[in-house]
């Protein structure tokens, strides 16, 4: 057998194996690391007209992160079935009032999260349990979970966001953001807002 | 050569990422979870329809009592989730999720009742690791998988597979879900099926 052959039964099988098992050749991509470009990710345009205005976004259908007016985002990948984000639920909360409360940055840094694999009802009961304040979104088919490589949850996600719609990571770590005025001090920092 | 150690390579990583499924593992558990890959979506054929009685069963609790199923009739609606084993992907998101949604079963008079066919020591380190859960978890393990087994849902390995019974206060069966082993149901059709109930 030579070497041509080898390769086409190899080729073969695999796409044999691979109908077998089901699999929508939709593989997870490597975690956006520090320094690294976020994924251009389309989010559900939200409902609430508070959360729109929030957001800076206008119209129904979808949006891009770039679309976001602020100078950095703050994103959440969380799950209502996630132990861990349930606890850090009042932190994230705490970081999104003391953001609020800094005059001089509640209007450049704002707070989305990302329920991983859940339905919009699942990010509903999250939403009602710890009455989270700034926009939750699902990811009922896991697109955006496996555009970020499939992380473990809670991660945080600290975009810097340019003019030219493009965008810098900040902050990409997995688990707790410690102290919010800490943390919120920190994103300062990090993203050069003085 | 090398070109067919590259397509060897290109294989194994082409399989990896098809038998990979996505289940958002909590960084509760860190590396606690023993990952057994995916599996035969549904491994058991059950009897049961809606309709039907349920079947009463007798089973430890974690907090040491014994409960009974024909102790709610007439009072409470219950919920089954069977759940195939502690320390696995999706169980070990599964019950934290109702963990947040008491208030949903009470609003419709419904009591949860989750089971394993684990034994109670390792039901209790793995709920503990969840923080607790406020509705009472079942211990399916001796005789080994008997309640599972009289549900239809006890696979050829002895785990159960991960599906749910409503059940009313009547005893009658009014949904279940015998879901593929390897995803979460979603919330959303339990709580249509509470609806559904008086």
């Amino acid at each position: 057998m030579n070497e041509g052959t080898k390769i086409l039964i190899a080729a073969v099988l695999a796409v044999f194996i691979g109908i077998r098992a089901g699999g929508s050749g939709n593989a997870s991509e490597k975690t956006p690391l520090k320094g690294e470009r976020f994924p251009d990710i389309r989010l559900a345009v939200p409902e609430k007209e508070a959360e729109k205005s929030y957001l800076g976004l206008s119209g129904k259908g979808t949006f891009a992160l770039s679309d976001v007016k602020a100078d950095v985002l703050i994103i959440e990948i969380f799950s209502m079935y996630c132990p861990y984000c349930q606890k850090e639920a009042p932190l994230v909360n705490q970081l999104f009032e003391t953001i609020g409360k800094a005059e001089d940055v509640k209007n450049r840094i704002k707070v989305i999260g990302i329920g991983a694999g859940n339905t919009p009802f699942e990010v509903d009961v999250f939403r009602t349990q710890y009455a989270v304040p700034f926009p939750l979104f699902d990811d009922q088919s896991y697109d955006v979970y496996k555009r970020i490589g499939e992380v473990r949850t809670p991660y945080f996600f600290v975009l810097k966001l340019h003019p030219d719609r493009s965008n810098t990571i900040v902050y990409s770590k997995v688990g707790t953001i410690g102290d919010p005025a800490q943390f919120l001090a920190f994103v300062r920092d990090e993203a050069g807002l003085k | 050569m090398e070109r067919l150690e590259r397509m060897v390579f290109f294989i194994m990583l082409s399989l990896f990422a098809l038998a990979s499924v996505a289940s958002a593992a909590s960084e509760q558990f860190k590396g606690l979870i023993y990952d057994p890959g995916k599996l035969r979506p549904i491994d058991s054929r059950t009897h049961l329809k809606v309709g039907m009685k349920a079947p009463d069963f007798s089973l430890p609790s974690l907090s040491g009592e014994r409960v009974t199923l024909s102790q709610f009739r007439g009072k409470k609606n219950v919920v089954l989730t069977f759940v195939p084993a502690a320390w696995t992907p999706v169980c070990s998101d599964q019950w934290p999720g109702y963990n947040i949604a008491k208030s949903i079963f009470e609003k419709h008079n419904a009591l949860l009742l989750g089971i394993t066919v684990d034994n109670i020591p390792t039901l209790f380190a793995w709920t503990r690791e969840m923080g607790g859960l406020w509705f009472p978890v079942l211990s399916d393990f001796q005789p080994h998988g008997a309640v599972s087994k009289k549900y239809g849902v006890l696979r050829s390995n002895g785990t159960s597979e991960r599906a749910l019974f409503v059940i009313d206060k009547k005893g009658v069966i009014r949904y279940m879900d015998v879901h593929d082993i390897n995803k979460r149901p979603p919330f959303d059709a339990l709580v249509r099926e509470l609806e559904k109930l008086e």
